[in-house]
């Protein structure tokens, strides 16, 4: 019940905080992530039947983050279906449906209570392909916000891209951009293997400038490929969903200082893009990585694990600083909440330390 | 003659009793019964009008079908102890023998279009389900020639419309509700089983997918096996409310003698009637036991005694049953099934060969079945001796 009441609790805070957006594209050539997403999994449905979205609040609500406005008028019970606040049970439920031949959308609130479900995400979907010699696929997403949010407590900020990247059988996403989010949920959704969606808490208002390709209906992004997101020649940043707009803002900063970035938007967790990494670092020859969640065994880790394993070691100029989350439950007081995430003067602090300068 | 005929009709999917045509035929003229009609053992209802039938006719086909069925499991099984200790099986290792005429009564109701999901006590179900005895000996000793190329072992088993074989206890239960969900989406007019212990009749997601399940009527039969052990458990000091069948509360439940395989059958022909009609899911209890412990770690004495093993091996035993059953009333005779006990035992032996001489898959393969799409995928080895993928 305690649990129920600080969902509902949080919705709403979140919906007086956060204005959602009204119009679908706000100008000609922007859209903002939560239009990205409701728009990929309208496309996606139209075009596949198979596709169903399942979740808490998903239908009648229009979703606790409003990713699903629209789309139970549209496509009515059958294809969005409420569910209870049981994780577990619809979860596997949704692996069970993905067994039987849909492509289930299965939404997690927040990704914080997919904790109940985690045993269906990783025994019941992410084995069974191997498990079965190739016998059975297992089409199915796993979608909803990630990542420290605002003033909730510990229980439901952090940023689960270390633990689904983690296991093999997965895939994971960790969209940033409008871009991303679209391209990535189409690409998800059409993939035969179970995916990951991570998407920002925070950053579901936030516009984009947008391509007439991105709005194209096969507008999709392969899994497992970065993206640089700024070019420069003398430090590589690697970043995820939100840390890539951290990472954008400490370069556009030192630029002004006259020190080029290089920006990397991992877009996947899981397969990791090493060799987006390893070619950057070797012409740049240093390296900062950027997230939000925990340090240990974190994104962060993995690639300076993956760093010093590759020709791109003997490249380096400067041992690898990781700019991370506080390793601490997130606390609720807002002086300690900031202090806990990663800022701009932390990526730039990392930068000048890497590089050696004032 | 009478073997080929009985292994033909098992190879072609178990159900396929047309290889057994010219074998009836001739028995029919030496003047045994084509088929017979039989008492079903009482059943208890939870919520429900209806019980299924109060009589169960059986074919001689179906007699002859059970019986092997039913007969390949024990030997199987016995095999499978054999194997473990002699340490050809590894790890786990659950047996069903005790627990036979649960998997052939229920596939003896099930149509082509109907799935089943069990937990990891599931060489019956495998083998009933459409793998050959092969493949299931095969994959308990991780050879090539298992059905998942020995990369499931004991506990994953699968083929066509059976969805494991699944290690969590109760993950298997909103599993099979999630394939009833497909069937409805897709209106196939198919029917879930998904098979539980009573071990895992207390886990809450059962109670999860019970609720939508009911929410969505969902055609998902929720069985609970009760054997009378959670490993070393017994009912009643795990179970606040030992009626398993009534626990899905506002769904409609069965308790049925899984000791007896016509029952069993009866019960899912009812089943399959009230799922396909729209009326929601079912929670049924059948009454069963194990023989061997839990796994084959656990001798299974010291929570019980061995009187009482040999009690219900001596007047309970499905086998045993059904043999006097069908034989008392003419529709094998004894020699007949001495004969198919000969064969099956010829089977298992067979299958233990393949299963202790088979390769194991190359170690190339280790990385494949990964991806869906990239099933070949190259890996590479990287400095330190660690595989990266």
């Amino acid at each position: 019940m305690a649990l129920t009441t600080t969902r509902i609790a949080k919705t709403l805070a979140g919906s007086l905080v956060r204005s959602f957006s009204t119009s679908r594209v706000v100008a000609a050539n922007q859209l903002n992530v939560r239009d990205a997403l409701n728009s990929a999994l309208d496309e996606e449905m139209e075009r596949d039947e198979t596709v169903f979205l399942m979740g808490e609040e998903v239908a009648q609500y229009d979703g606790a983050y409003k990713v699903s406005r629209g789309l139970w008028k549209k496509y009515g019970d059958k294809r969005v279906i409420d569910t209870p606040i049981t994780e577990s049970g619809f979860a596997g439920i949704a692996v069970g449906a993905a067994l039987g031949g849909l492509r289930p959308v299965c939404e997690f609130m927040t990704f914080n209570f997919s904790m109940q479900a985690i045993d269906h995400v990783i025994n019941s979907a992410s084995k069974t392909f191997y498990m079965s010699a190739g016998m059975l696929h297992v089409p199915i997403v796993f979608r909803g916000p990630n990542g420290s949010a605002a003033g909730v407590g510990a229980q439901h900020s952090q940023c689960f891209g270390a633990w689904y990247s983690h296991c093999p059988g997965l895939k994971v996403v960790s969209p940033y951009s409008s871009e991303d989010c679209r391209g990535l949920m189409k690409a998800a959704i059409r993939d035969s293997d179970p995916v990951v969606v991570l998407e920002n808490e925070l950053m579901y208002g936030t516009p984009f400038e947008v391509s007439d390709e991105v709005m194209s209906k096969d507008f999709v992004i392969p899994i497992g490929k970065a993206k640089i997101e700024r070019e420069g020649q003398h430090i590589t940043l690697v970043a995820h969903s939100r840390a890539v707009q951290l990472a954008l803002e400490a370069a556009g900063a030192l630029a002004g200082e006259g020190v080029e970035c290089e920006v990397i938007n991992l877009r996947s967790l899981r397969p990791l893009d090493e060799e987006a990494i390893v070619r950057s670092v070797t012409k740049t020859r240093n390296l900062v990585t950027v997230e939000q969640g925990w340090p240990q065994s974190g994104i962060g880790s993995e690639i300076c694990a993956r760093i010093v394993e590759s020709p791109a070691f003997h490249y380096l100029e400067s041992p690898v600083v990781r700019v991370t989350g506080v390793d601490v439950p997130m606390p609720y007081a807002r002086s300690l909440e900031v202090a806990c995430v990663p800022q701009q003067h932390d990526v730039v602090k990392a930068v000048k330390k890497v590089l050696k300068i004032q | 003659m009478l073997s080929k005929l009985i292994k033909n009709a098992l190879k072609q999917g178990h159900t396929n009793q047309r290889a057994l045509a010219p074998f009836m035929t001739g028995v029919r003229k030496a003047g045994l019964a084509t088929e017979a009609t039989f008492e079903t053992r009482p059943y208890k209802l939870h919520r429900l009008e209806e019980a299924p039938a109060a009589q169960a006719t059986c074919t001689r086909d179906n007699a002859i079908l059970y019986y092997t069925q039913m007969q390949m499991i024990r030997r199987m099984e016995s095999a499978a102890g054999n194997l473990y200790k002699e340490k050809a099986v590894r790890g786990f290792c659950h047996l069903y023998s005790g627990q036979e005429a649960i998997c052939v009564g229920i596939k003896g109701a099930l149509r082509p279009q109907d799935s089943v999901i069990t937990a990891y006590r599931d060489h019956g179900w495998a083998y009933v389900m459409g793998c050959t005895v092969n493949s299931v000996m095969a994959e308990l000793t991780g050879r090539s020639q298992g059905m998942a190329r020995g990369k499931g072992g004991s506990m994953h088993m699968y083929t066509k419309n059976f969805y494991g074989g699944n290690g969590i206890v109760g993950a298997q239960v909103p599993v099979g509700a999630g394939v009833a969900l497909a069937n409805k989406y897709l209106d196939n007019n198919g029917i879930c089983v998904a098979l539980y212990g009573d071990g895992a009749a207390n886990q809450g997601q059962l109670f999860e997918a019970y609720n939508m399940a009911k929410l969505m009527d969902l055609p998902a039969v929720f069985i609970c096996e009760n054997n009378g052990y959670g490993m070393g458990t017994s009912v009643d000091r795990a179970s606040a409310s030992t009626s398993y069948y009534t626990r899905g509360d506002y769904v409609p439940g069965i308790w049925i003698d899984g000791m007896d395989v016509l029952s069993v059958r009866e019960a899912l022909t009812f089943c399959v009637d009230y799922c396909t009609s729209g009326k929601g899911p079912l929670v049924l209890e059948v009454v069963t036991y194990r023989y061997h412990g839990h796994s084959m770690s656990d001798p299974g004495t010291s929570y019980r005694t061995r009187d009482e093993i040999q009690e219900v091996r001596q007047t309970r035993d499905p086998i045993m049953l059904f043999k006097e059953k069908i034989v008392s009333a003419d529709l094998a005779t004894n020699e007949e099934l001495k004969k198919i006990d000969i064969d099956v035992r010829k089977e298992i032996d067979d299958a233990v060969k393949v299963a202790k001489t088979d390769k194991e898959i190359a170690v190339q393969e280790l990385a494949a079945d990964q991806d869906h799409q990239f099933t070949l995928i190259t890996y590479k080895l990287k400095c330190g001796g660690t595989l990266y993928i």
